[in-house]
């Protein structure tokens, strides 16, 4: 009824039934709203004025209004040979320190996949560094890493500081390596998430029935063609979703680099997302700019995410 | 027995009657593999040993090399992180080695007595902790308290374009942290939010929302219906049901959601990083702030890094049954 109930008869309704009902749909919003509206709040409307920003010039200490720009800064960071740099450094990352994870992670879980005595715990304990605090991680990593009086070196065998590495200054010895900070900090994020992979691939495993490696022996198949027909087929669509959560994190990566190597020596691990830091909030604060900037990455993340999620269905489509 | 469940490819025989089936490499075999994963596990730890005994070692046994592994554990790195200290001046030395000698003086302040400096009060980096508590604690309190609803609205009604929904959800997730504090950091310029607790409470919150509403929505969807609605037909109203039968039985979901909620905020970094500056800064910039100030106290900094690590090892090993649901954002459950 579309009438509407006055004051009085509501209230009679409510002394009638002892308490105010309320209907399942005024609960389901009760619920959901606040959520929500937190979401657009800090997400769904700073996307979108980030947006607007994007196309002006506005720099936040400077006093004056934003003026539109066009796609200027955007056309600026596409022809600028520096940010190719960045980008390229951060695409090395990715592949590299993802790459590796996947290997170790895929490694770690099929050496644990079978349980023995204290198998749990160890387990467990491989999985500590990927609940710590990545700049955290950062700062004492910078610790072992040090030339003088590092773990690193010293367990490495290089006990004499001026020829042994020194990771973040990408020094060996005397002479410059170009790109040894970069792995110093590829390093430390496949010890960090490694334990991630071997996470995800050894529920993959235990899901695994043992009736196709019974049907497999019975047939006398090797163990290596049990793992490339069975094994891996199997846990394809679990290590996927850990490439995809490691590739999306490694593009955003920011709070490592910062503890370990603050970008340094020079640019060689100024990764996009660092950079982006620095050009928003560190110097120049050019809002508008590193506004585009962010732009650029969140495109780029959407559309791995979506390569990812695409490839993820074919593989379950098959299995 | 338990150890030979899910053993893997073809498992081998290697306990039977009939000596013939028995594969006697097997058991070999498995004890290679255990003392592998032994080996490995110790040389991935070593990093975090190194931090345990870095925090106990004197600023001098730091910097030794090469890096001592025995060496006499003091308290040292606590008392330069925990204090701002002075330099005793000559005259007042006798002063206070009669302190001393009559035992008036607390651990820290004999260590700096014998580093010839008394303490002037706490450091900076206590104020910090106390924001990372405050804005650790309550906004992992707000957002399992949304968590819990959203998810169980989520998990029981037919809300219109529910997966949509969710999924925008999870995508606020997926962010790169730099990416929404650029406006949000002018937003709060605006509030007069920057640099307070209350911008990080509400941050944070909306930071892990996405997390604890999937989360939450999982746990729910494995609490039985016909429980509430037996309780319905009992005549009981729907929010009394999610009161009194739903809450209690996701208690244990509800708890694992608030410490990884919990363990979150509390390593969070990149938007302390650069939504404060003084006031409200938290721990984890904190501590990268120590390198800045006049040479480098790693002792302090492995205390300020073992204070993330302890917590972070007990939740590991309390929550172990839920990490893979943690950190999948419930997407995988086993």
């Amino acid at each position: 009824m579309a009438v509407e109930a006055s004051p009085k008869t509501a209230a009679l309704a409510r002394t009638r039934t002892g308490r105010r009902q309320l209907s399942d749909g005024a609960i389901m919003n009760l619920f959901i709203w606040p959520t929500l509206i937190l979401l657009i709040a800090m997400n769904v409307f700073p996307l979108f004025y980030s947006l607007y920003l994007s196309f002006t010039n506005f720099v936040v200490t400077a006093n004056k209004a934003p003026v539109w720009i066009g796609v200027n800064n955007f056309v600026d960071i596409l022809t600028t040979e520096q940010m190719w740099q960045y980008f390229a450094t951060s695409g090395k990352y990715v592949v590299l320190s993802v790459g590796l994870q996947t290997i170790v992670g895929f490694t770690l879980a099929m050496l644990v996949r079978s349980k023995f005595r204290g198998s749990g715990v160890i387990t467990t304990l491989i999985l500590v560094p990927m609940m710590l605090s990545p700049v955290v991680v950062g700062l004492f990593w910078k610790l072992m890493y040090n030339p003088i009086f590092g773990f690193f070196n010293y367990l490495l065998g290089f006990m004499d500081p001026a020829t042994g590495p020194d990771m973040i200054a990408s020094r060996f010895g005397a002479t410059q390596v170009p790109g040894l900070a970069l792995l110093a900090v590829v390093l430390v994020d496949v010890w960090m998430w490694s334990p991630f992979v071997m996470l995800l691939v050894l529920s993959g495993l235990n899901a695994i029935p043992d009736y196709l490696y019974e049907a497999a022996a019975i047939d006398r198949a090797s163990s290596w063609f049990q793992f490339w027909r069975i094994t891996l087929p199997q846990v394809m669509p679990l290590l996927l979703i850990a490439v995809l959560f490691r590739t999306i994190e490694a593009l955003k990566s920011f709070d490592l680099v910062m503890g370990l190597t603050g970008g340094g020596p020079g640019e060689q691990t100024e990764l996009i997302a660092v950079h982006l830091y620095r050009e928003a909030f560190a110097g120049q604060f050019r809002t508008g700019h590193s506004s585009a900037l962010a732009y650029i990455i969140l495109i780029i993340v959407i559309a791995v995410s979506n390569l990812y999620i695409r490839y993820l269905n074919r593989a379950k489509g098959e299995g | 027995m338990a150890s030979f469940e899910k053993a893997g490819p073809s498992r081998p025989v290697v306990e039977s009657i009939r000596v013939d089936k028995i594969n006697p490499g097997a058991r070999f075999t498995g004890a290679v593999r255990a003392i592998i994963v032994l080996a490995i596990a110790l040389v991935m730890l070593i990093p975090i040993y190194v931090m345990g005994i870095t925090a106990f070692k004197t600023r001098g046994d730091v910097v030794a090399s090469p890096p001592l592994v025995f060496f006499k554990p003091t308290l040292e790195g606590f008392m330069f992180l925990f204090t701002d200290r002075a330099v005793v001046s000559a005259g007042r030395i006798p002063e206070f080695e009669a302190l001393a000698e009559a035992g008036k003086m607390n651990i820290f302040e004999r260590i700096a007595f014998e580093n010839g400096q008394e303490i002037t009060g706490p450091s900076p980096f206590v104020k910090r902790l106390t924001n990372s508590v405050v804005v650790a604690s309550i906004s992992t309190v707000l957002s399992v308290l949304l968590g819990v609803l959203a998810g169980y609205a989520f998990s029981r009604f037919s809300v219109a374009g529910k997966d949509d929904l969710l999924f925008f959800i999870l995508s606020t997730r997926m962010l790169p942290a730099v990416v929404v504090t650029i406006p949000i950091f002018l937003m709060y310029r605006q509030l007069s939010l920057h640099d307070t607790q209350l911008g990080l409470i509400i941050l944070y919150t909306a930071f892990n929302l996405s997390f604890s509403v999937w989360l939450m929505k999982g746990f729910m969807d494995e609490i039985p219906r016909e429980y509430e609605e037996a309780a319905l037909v009992d005549g009981y109203s729907r929010l009394q049901t999610f009161y009194k039968i739903v809450l209690p039985q996701a208690a244990t979901g509800i708890a694992a959601t608030a410490v990884f909620c919990l363990i979150f905020a509390w390593n969070e970094y990149a938007f302390a990083l650069m939504l404060t500056s003084e006031k409200a800064r938290t721990a984890p910039p904190g501590i990268a702030t120590l390198l800045g100030r006049g040479g480098i106290e790693w002792s302090a900094i492995a205390v300020g890094s073992l204070l993330f690590l302890i917590p972070v090892v007990i939740v590991t090993f309390g929550l172990r049954k839920y990490l893979l649901r943690g950190v999948t954002f419930g997407a995988i459950r086993k």
